[in-house]
């Protein structure tokens, strides 16, 4: 049987291919995993929407497990999630932080006055600096950050109710 | 009309504001910005380098190298910047790492294997038919 | 009703693709030859239903019947009736249905002008194209129907993605996909050869022109694909290594392969396995292409609707065929004789040694693009694998064949001795090294990738003069009269292999003295970019078909005089608000003066990026002349008359 093993090898590399595409169809190739994950959030430092002379910073937040959700007004998959975050809100389960990315300030609140405010805070970055600090490729993004201001989780893309159950408030049970 | 005008202008150095300006302020850090972006991926294009595409994050992006570049950061130093942020997955070259090495050593692996294991055939392939006497070989 | 028939239509064409497959299939293993001719019916009947199905799908894009889901999002009433027939394969459905469609052209081409194949070979042809027809029709009719109905129907369409809005849609996809579905004849040939367990010159001979044919659609094919980029994406970018550009120059590297090991199987009887196994991987390269496309595995600059379910479909259907291949190839190998003798340093090995470079440089292609995708299936991270990776790895791979390519041509069959060729060649090889190292610092710049690429392409180009020189002397008459009655196949060889030149030359310039520069203008300004000077006349509103146009008009000169007039749009397509760049081209032989259109910065400013771009032409004139020799090359007698025991002296 020897002999004939060289004639198998093209069978034998395809087959291989095939386990990998096969594979490949159930991966996005479009999700970028953060690079941030079990690292510092990023500090900064931004004014706060509709409050005057009010800042925001990471630094505050220190001690308690919360979320940081990019969001636009001009975001179309932030309104797919808006639901979820406001429910979230409602149950009063964690702190969720706001930071509007690359927005004006009256778009925004017109948003939230129109749709609820299920922030706690917005923090307002306008030329979109702290995004890139932070990574951010698509709105609307979400990180979770434990006690010690450690990024524990990224979500990409809108917060779905099954990405809320079974992976942000699961992992955030765990760090309170 | 037009013609005659531009070439009025061309005698004239006085109306030097005629002459359009560079984009860019300086043009060494544009040809370094370009040269670098040329290497990194927008992330938010289906695939297309920095220098290449017209998102508003690819714009942003190019703002921050120009900016970084004036703080007078190496490349590498830019580029480290940005996979700190966004991970390799911004390179176009892969770096060289344990994942990568089959990407960078594969070529030359193929290339060597390859022609080793034709020297090897053709060389087997001559022996044997010779032992057949080179019965089918000479008339084709 | 017309959607509705040529649905019908289509059923009816899987049903004799199925009767194709069977009774030719059958018929062939039987030696029933009542059986065989029934499946060559149904081979034409199959590619008269789809005939059918295609021009119904036509006819609903052409009368804009928003009722049918797939002309609603991929047309629009306002749409030049031009991109509306090419919207037919502008998107998923409609792409597959021109791939079903080119299959079933080439099997009743295969019916038409194989009237010489002895018939159980030919049923066994046929009923391989049956079986690769079932799959895509089934595919078609299972997950992908183009004809599926919108109730109630859209007013109006979702228009053709604006960037699909450019004759390069009309031409480019069809003759892609002549190239791509071409390569299935060539595997049919490989599949009936191993059936029946014999492997002649003469396969070699019927399987060549076939091949040829394919190869030169493709080649073609991905010329137009690259122009189109090149003008359209308004960057003046040829080749970007994108996952499906990859996708249609692995089947051409192993088609081109396929080509010159057809060449030494038909003359000296050898690499049978080899050339065998090139046909089948020169269409499962196509059939990859064709999943990676359509699957999503991979991103890419061509935004196809992607969907996990029909890449499924595709991957069971690639495994079966590709799979089924190769196992056969496996069992039957064994079996296959050597065939001619020949020593180590002869045009066979060389020939050969340039084969294997041509599949390791496929083999490099399809790493760079597949390793992303690898490392993601194994939860090793993400990464980008572009163009600065190709760059690299692809030039010192590819640059022994080229050496070859202008030593084999002088290398006799059989036996060759290494130190005749090489007095044989010093002039050739001391003129490509002086220009090498000269030109280029007439040119300006020296650089040694610059030199390196010069080098390259003389070596080429002087090989083929001293060839040519050669045999001219061994004839009588005039120059061109000589040149004229030399064989076709060399004639065609030596046309292709200076394109392969050609092409060298065109990139080796645009790469090494591009000049670039982004300014901002304003009405009135001048900018000087290398030694041309660009004036901004002014910026006037033009409205389209089907678009709002802001049209720039730029006058180019050079010392003072007027060379070219450019007029590069900003265009706001209204269906889509999608808004395009259209450069401006003015195309030499030495320079393309290249204008593009960037955003307003100002009232009055633009931003204008001018590019001057040397001998970019000659990359597309490259490739031509490619296709052009292997059309000169099919032309040879030899191909045509079988009878004729005819031996031309060339391969």
């Amino acid at each position: 049987m020897k002999p004939a093993f060289k004639y198998l090898l093209p069978l034998a590399i395809f087959l291989v291919l095939v386990g990998f595409f096969a594979a490949g169809l159930k991966l996005d190739p479009r999700e970028v995993p953060s690079p941030l994950i079990d690292k510092p959030a990023p500090a900064f430092r931004l004014p706060v929407l509709n409050a005057a002379g009010q800042t925001f910073s990471p630094e505050d937040m220190r001690g308690q497990v919360w979320l940081l959700n990019v969001w636009a007004s001009w975001c179309g998959a932030c309104r797919e999630e808006h639901p979820v975050l406001m429910a979230m809100a409602q149950r009063g389960e964690i702190t969720l932080v706001g930071l509007d990315y690359k927005d004006t300030d009256a778009e925004a609140s017109g948003v939230l006055t129109q749709a609820g405010n299920p922030y706690k805070t917005v923090a307002v970055d306008a030329d979109g600096r702290v995004g890139i600090d932070y990574g951010v490729y698509g709105v609307p993004e979400t990180y979770v950050i434990d006690k010690a201001g450690v990024i524990r989780y990224k979500q990409i893309g809108p917060v779905t109710d099954e990405a809320l159950h079974t992976k942000i408030l699961p992992l955030i049970k765990g760090l309170q | 009309m037009m013609k005659k005008l531009w070439g009025i202008w061309l005698m004239l150095p006085l109306l030097a504001w005629a002459q359009a300006q560079p984009l860019g302020d300086d043009p060494a850090v544009e040809a370094r910005l370009k040269a670098l972006s040329t290497e990194l991926r927008c992330l938010v294009c289906q695939n297309q380098t920095l220098a290449d595409s017209t998102a508003p994050l690819a714009e942003d992006l190019r703002r921050e190298i120009r900016e970084l570049i004036a703080k007078g950061m190496s490349d590498k130093e830019i580029t480290e910047y940005l996979v700190a942020r966004y991970g390799d997955f911004v390179r176009y070259r892969p770096p060289v790492k344990a994942q990568t090495m089959l990407l960078w050593v594969g070529p030359s692996v193929l290339l060597v294997g390859g022609l080793a294991g034709l020297w090897l055939a053709l060389r087997r392939r001559n022996q044997i038919l010779v032992d057949d006497n080179d019965e089918e070989g000479e008339e084709a | 009703m017309i959607p509705e028939l040529g649905h019908f239509a289509l059923i009816l064409a899987l049903l004799l693709a199925t009767t194709q497959a069977g009774f030719s299939l059958v018929g062939a293993a039987r030696g029933n030859e009542l059986w065989m001719t029934a499946g060559v019916s149904a081979a034409r009947g199959q590619f008269f239903f789809i005939g059918i199905g295609f021009l119904s799908l036509a006819y609903a894009f052409y009368s804009n019947d928003f009722s049918v889901l797939y002309v609603a999002s991929n047309s629009n009433s306002a749409l030049p009736v031009q991109y509306r027939l090419a919207a037919l394969w502008g998107g998923h459905e409609g792409s597959m249905l021109l791939w079903a469609t080119t299959l079933a052209l080439w099997t009743v081409a295969v019916t038409v002008f194989s009237r010489h194949l002895p018939p159980v070979f030919k049923a066994r042809l046929l009923g391989t194209m049956g079986l690769i027809s079932i799959g895509f029709l089934l595919f078609i009719l299972l997950s992908s129907n183009p004809f599926e109905r919108l109730i109630p129907a859209a007013m109006d369409g979702r228009d053709l993605n604006p960037l699909l809005q450019d004759p390069g849609m009309v031409f480019h996809p069809p003759v892609l996909y002549m190239g791509y579905v071409g390569f299935s004849v060539a595997f049919g040939f490989a599949i009936a050869a191993l059936l029946g367990g014999e492997l002649s010159p003469e396969w070699a001979r019927w399987t060549r022109t076939w091949t040829t044919v394919a190869w030169m659609f493709l080649t073609v094919g991905i010329a137009f694909g690259s122009k189109w980029a090149y003008y359209e994406l308004g960057w003046g970018g040829w080749w970007f290594w994108d996952a499906v550009e990859n996708a249609s120059f692995m089947p051409w590297l192993v088609g081109t392969a396929l080509i010159h090991s057809l060449a030494v199987t038909e003359k000296r009887d050898a690499f049978k396995l080899w050339t065998v196994l090139l046909a089948i991987f020169a269409f499962s390269l196509s059939l990859l292409g064709t999943f990676l496309v359509r699957s999503g595995v991979l991103t890419s600059v061509h935004a196809f609707a992607t969907d996990p379910r029909r890449g499924l479909f595709i991957l069971g259907f690639l495994a079966l065929v590709i799979g089924g291949a190769l196992t056969l190839f496996a069992l039957r190998a064994p079996k296959v004789g050597l065939g001619g003798k020949f020593g180590m340093v002869s045009r066979e090995s060389m020939l050969l040694t340039n084969n294997v470079i041509m599949v390791v440089a496929a083999g490099v292609v399809m790493l760079g693009t597949l390793y992303p995708l690898f490392l993601d299936a194994l939860g090793l991270g993400k990464i980008s694998v572009g163009p600065p990776y190709f760059d690299t790895v692809f030039v010192p791979v590819m640059m022994p064949a080229i050496f070859l390519m202008g030593l084999a041509i002088f290398a006799r069959w059989k036996n060759a001795a290494l130190p005749d060729l090489m007095t044989r060649l010093k002039w050739a090889f001391g003129v490509s090294v002086v220009v090498a190292l000269l030109l280029p610092f007439v040119m300006g710049k020296w650089t040694p990738m610059i030199a390196l690429g010069l080098l390259m392409a003389m070596w080429i180009i002087t090989t083929a003069v001293v060839s040519l020189r050669d045999r001219l002397q061994k004839r009588e008459g005039g120059m061109i009269a000589a040149l004229i009655h030399l064989p076709r196949a060399y004639q065609g060889m030596i046309v292709a292999h200076l394109g392969v030149a050609v092409f060298i030359i065109g990139v080796t310039m645009v790469k090494g003295y591009e000049v670039e520069q982004d300014m901002r203008m304003s009405p009135g300004d001048n900018a000087t970019v290398g030694s041309y000077s660009f004036h901004f006349d002014g910026i006037q509103d033009q409205p389209g078909p089907n678009y709002m146009a802001a049209v720039g008009h730029f006058t180019a000169t050079r010392n003072g005089r007027e060379v070219a007039v450019l007029e590069p749009e900003k265009r706001m397509y209204t269906v889509q608000s999608m808004p395009m760049t259209e450069a401006a081209i003015s195309a030499g032989l030495v320079n393309d003066l290249y204008v593009s259109l960037g955003e307003p910065v100002s009232e009055q400013a633009w931003a204008v990026r001018i590019y001057i771009k040397p001998f970019v032409q000659w990359i597309w004139v490259g490739a031509l002349m490619m296709a052009g020799g292997g059309l000169l090359a099919m032309l040879d007698p030899r191909y045509r008359r079988r009878n004729k025991t005819q031996q031309g002296d060339n391969a």
